[in-house]
C-alpha cells in the first residue's frame, strides 16, 4: 500500500500543472484515456521488476535534469542520402529547416495537425497499439507520452516510398523536455524507411506506433544523439501483418540514460520482425537499456533480436528481451542474442533473456554473453603488423557486425559503422 | 637471417619449462624444417618468436638480422619482416578479408616509413596473387576465415604471406588438416615465394609436406631443444623409423 501511495504521489506530482495539448474531440478522448491508464499504473520506480536494472527517476522527475549541449563536430548523419527531412528542435517543429511534407507514395503530416483533424486511420492508431502493448507488462511512460505528446510525424505509406523520411531531433536548450509521438501506417504492398537522428532535448520521450499491413515493409534506422547528459526514453509499438516485414535498428552513442522499449506483435502468417541495436558507452555516466517484447500470434513468423553493447570504464548496459509464442503460432522461428564486449573490468552488462512458448513446433534460440576482446584474434591481427589499438577497434567493430548486418541498406549500415569507428578511435 | 641462442621459455601461468636452451640459425634464402614429436615445443617456438602472450623467456636470445625480437611487440616484429602462418588461422566475423589484408599491408608499410598502397594498387596485387592460390573473389570478400574450409584457411595464410612479403616466414604445421591436393596447392604457393632474400622455417610432424617444400636443412626437436640437424635425408629417416631411434641415439 505504501508503495502504491508513493507511486500515486509521484504520478500526481509529475502531472501537476500539466495541461493536455489541444486537439479534436477524438484526440482529447485518446489523451484522457492515456492519462487514466497512467494513473492506474503509476509512474515506474526502481522497485518495479521491469525497472530492476534501470533507475527511471530521471525519466519520471517533474522537471528535466539539465543536459549540456554537445558539439559533435561531425557532419549530420545520412547527409548523403536523398531523403525527406523533418526537423524538431527541443520538440518544436522547425518549418524552415524542414522539407515540404509530401512525397510519392506518401501521406505525411505533423501529428499536431493530424490530431486536430478527422483522419480515420490515425484515430485507429493513436494510443491504440500503445494500449495493446500495456499487457502483459505495464509501460507507464508510454501512456504518459500518448497523453502529453505535443507533436510528431504521421506517416502513411500507400506505395513504395522512394525517399526515406528522416526526422532530425535537435537539442538546443539545456533544460528542454520534449515529448513526441509518431504514427506509421504501411498499406499492403507499400514500403517506407524511417530514419531518426539526434538527442531531441535534455529529456526526450518518443513513442512510435507502427501498423504494417499484410505484405507491407517498414525499415527503421535510428541514431540517438551523442549528448552525454541527455535522458531518453523511447517506445516502439508495432503490429506486423501477414508476409510483412518490420526491421528496426538503433545505434546509441553516449547518453547518461537511455531506455529503448520495443514491443512487436506478429499477427499475420509468414511475417518477419527484426529489432537490433548497438551501443557504445564510456564512463560511469553511461546507462543504456534495451527492453524488447515480441509476441508471435501467427504461423511461420520469424523474429530476431540482435543487440551488441560495447562498454568501458564503468558504463552499464541492460538487455531485457522476451519472445512470447502463443499456442497457435506454430513454425515460429525466434532468435535472440544479446552480447556485451566489456573493454575493461569496470563495465557491467545486465541481461534478462526470456522465452515463453506455448506452441509445440517452433525453433527458438537465445543467447547472452559478456566477454572481453578475444586475445587469440588480437594476436592474429598484431602478428600481421596491425598495431594493437587498430586491431582492438577492428575486433570491436567485428563484434558489432552481426547487429549492423540487420540493416538492409548497406549504405546506411556503412555510415553507422563509420561513426562507430570514429567513436572507437576517440575512446580507444 | 634468424639466430636463436640458448632460448629458454616457460609458461607464464605455470611452472612449466617448454624450451630448454634452443639454438638455431636460419641463413638468408634457406629453408629449414623442424620436425619433432608432440609436445617437443615446436609451436611454442613459433609463438615466442612472433610475440604471443602467455610465455616467459627465462634465457637466451632471438635475433632477426641482428635485431632483438624478444623485446618487441608482435606488430613490430611483423613490420621487421617476420611472418607466422598459423596452425589454426583465426576467424574474424565482420571484418572483410580484403579490409584485413589492406589494413595489415598498409600498417606494415607505414611502420617501415613506406607509402601506403592505394586502393587500386592493392586490389590489382591481391587479385593476381589470389588467383595463383585459387582464391576466388568471394573468399576475398567474406569475413576473415569465416566459413572457410581447412584448405581455404591455409591458402588464405599463404595469400597473406604473399601480400606482406616477409623476410622470415614461419609455417606452423601448415599441412595439418589438409588433403593431398590442398597440400600441393599450399606448397606451390610457398615455393613461389622462395627467394634469395627470404628464409623459411617449416614446422611439421610429417615428412610429406617436405616432399613438396624441399628443405635445405632439417632439425629434429625434442624436449625443448634441437637434438639433431641434418639434410633432407633426416626427414626420410623420421618417416621410415619414427622418432624413437633418433631420440635413443642422441640421448
Amino acid at each position: 500500500m505504501a508503495i502504491a501511495k508513493l507511486k500515486s504521489d509521484a504520478t500526481e506530482a509529475r502531472l501537476a500543472g500539466v495541461t493536455l495539448p489541444d486537439g479534436a474531440a477524438w484526440a482529447q478522448a485518446a489523451r484522457k484515456d492515456a492519462l487514466a491508464r497512467l494513473r492506474a499504473m503509476g509512474l515506474p520506480s526502481k522497485r518495479d521488476e521491469y525497472w530492476k536494472y534501470t533507475d527511471p527517476s530521471d525519466l519520471t522527475a517533474v522537471a528535466a535534469p539539465k543536459a549540456a549541449l554537445f558539439d559533435a563536430q561531425e557532419a549530420p548523419l545520412f547527409g548523403d542520402t536523398d531523403r525527406l527531412n523533418i526537423v524538431f528542435v527541443d520538440g518544436v517543429f522547425d518549418a524552415d529547416a524542414s522539407d515540404v511534407l509530401a512525397g510519392e507514395g506518401l501521406e505525411i503530416m505533423r501529428l499536431s495537425d493530424a490530431l486536430a483533424a478527422d483522419i480515420h486511420w490515425a484515430k485507429d492508431l493513436y494510443g491504440v497499439l500503445e494500449t495493446r502493448g500495456q499487457t502483459p507488462v505495464e509501460r507507464p511512460l508510454a501512456a504518459l507520452n500518448t497523453a502529453l505528446a505535443t507533436d510528431g510525424v504521421v506517416i502513411h505509406a500507400t506505395g513504395k516510398v522512394s525517399k526515406p523520411v528522416h526526422i532530425s531531433y535537435l537539442h538546443a536548450d539545456e533544460t528542454s523536455d520534449a515529448i513526441l509521438h509518431n504514427l506509421v501506417k504501411v498499406d499492403a504492398g507499400a514500403e517506407v524507411t524511417l530514419l531518426e537522428t539526434g538527442s531531441g532535448a535534455a529529456r526526450f520521450s518518443s513513442c512510435l506506433e507502427a501498423d504494417i499491413a499484410d505484405t507491407g515493409a517498414f525499415h527503421h534506422v535510428r541514431a540517438q544523439g551523442r549528448d552525454h547528459e541527455r535522458r531518453t526514453v523511447t517506445h516502439c509499438f508495432a503490429r506486423v501483418g501477414a508476409k510483412s516485414t518490420f526491421k528496426s535498428f538503433t545505434m546509441t552513442v553516449n547518453g547518461v540514460m537511455t531506455r529503448n522499449e520495443c514491443v512487436l506483435e506478429i499477427i499475420g502468417d509468414d511475417a518477419i520482425a527484426h529489432v537490433a541495436g548497438v551501443c557504445v558507452g564510456d564512463g560511469k555516466d553511461f546507462h543504456h537499456d534495451d527492453t524488447v517484447f515480441i509476441t508471435h500470434d501467427a504461423l511461420n513468423g520469424e523474429s530476431r533480436q540482435v543487440f551488441k553493447k560495447v562498454l568501458r570504464n564503468g558504463a552499464t548496459g541492460v538487455f531485457q528481451g522476451k519472445i512470447l509464442v502463443k499456442a497457435d503460432a506454430q513454425k515460429t522461428d525466434g532468435y535472440q542474442i544479446s552480447q556485451s564486449l566489456l573493454l575493461d573490468d569496470d563495465a557491467q552488462f545486465l541481461a534478462k533473456p526470456e522465452l515463453e512458448i506455448y506452441a509445440d513446433d517452433v525453433a527458438c534460440s537465445h543467447g547472452s554473453t559478456s566477454g572481453a576482446i578475444d586475445e587469440t584474434a588480437l594476436f592474429y591481427l598484431r602478428s600481421r603488423g596491425v598495431p594493437i589499438n587498430v586491431a582492438r577497434n577492428l575486433l570491436t567493430l567485428s563484434f558489432m557486425a552481426e547487429a549492423l548486418d540487420e540493416i538492409d541498406d548497406p549504405a546506411l549500415a556503412e555510415e553507422l559503422r563509420d561513426r562507430l569507428e570514429g567513436w572507437l578511435a576517440r575512446h580507444g | 637471417m634468424l639466430e636463436i641462442k640458448g632460448l629458454k621459455v616457460k609458461l607464464e601461468d605455470e611452472d612449466k619449462q617448454i624450451l630448454k636452451g634452443l639454438d638455431l640459425t636460419v641463413e638468408t634464402g634457406k629453408v629449414h624444417a623442424i620436425m619433432g614429436p608432440n609436445g617437443s615445443g615446436k609451436s611454442t617456438l613459433s609463438y615466442v618468436l612472433s610475440g604471443k602472450d602467455g610465455y616467459e623467456v627465462t634465457g637466451g636470445s632471438a635475433q632477426l638480422e641482428g635485431d632483438d625480437l624478444l623485446d618487441m611487440e608482435p606488430e613490430e616484429r611483423a613490420a621487421l619482416g617476420l611472418f607466422l602462418a598459423f596452425q589454426y588461422p583465426v576467424e574474424i566475423p565482420g571484418v572483410g578479408n580484403m579490409t584485413f589484408l589492406r589494413t595489415a599491408v598498409n600498417a606494415q608499410r607505414k611502420a617501415r616509413g613506406e607509402e601506403e598502397l592505394s586502393a587500386g594498387e592493392f586490389l590489382k596485387e591481391v587479385r593476381a596473387k589470389a588467383k595463383d592460390l585459387k582464391i576466388d573473389a568471394d573468399m576475398l570478400k567474406r569475413p576473415v576465415n569465416v566459413g572457410f574450409s581447412g584448405g581455404e584457411k591455409k591458402r588464405n595464410e599463404i595469400l597473406q604471406m604473399a601480400m606482406l612479403t616477409p623476410k622470415m616466414c614461419i609455417l606452423d604445421e601448415t599441412d595439418s588438416g589438409l588433403d593431398v591436393d590442398a597440400m600441393k596447392l599450399v606448397a606451390e604457393g610457398v615455393n613461389a615465394l622462395r627467394s634469395e632474400g627470404r628464409s623459411f622455417l617449416v614446422i611439421t610432424h610429417y615428412q610429406r609436406l617436405l616432399d613438396h617444400i624441399k628443405p635445405d636443412v632439417v632439425h629434429i626437436m625434442a624436449d625443448g631443444k634441437i637434438v639433431k640437424t641434418g639434410g633432407p635425408e633426416l626427414a626420410l629417416e623420421v618417416e621410415n623409423n619414427g622418432y624413437a631411434d633418433i631420440l635413443a641415439e642422441v640421448s
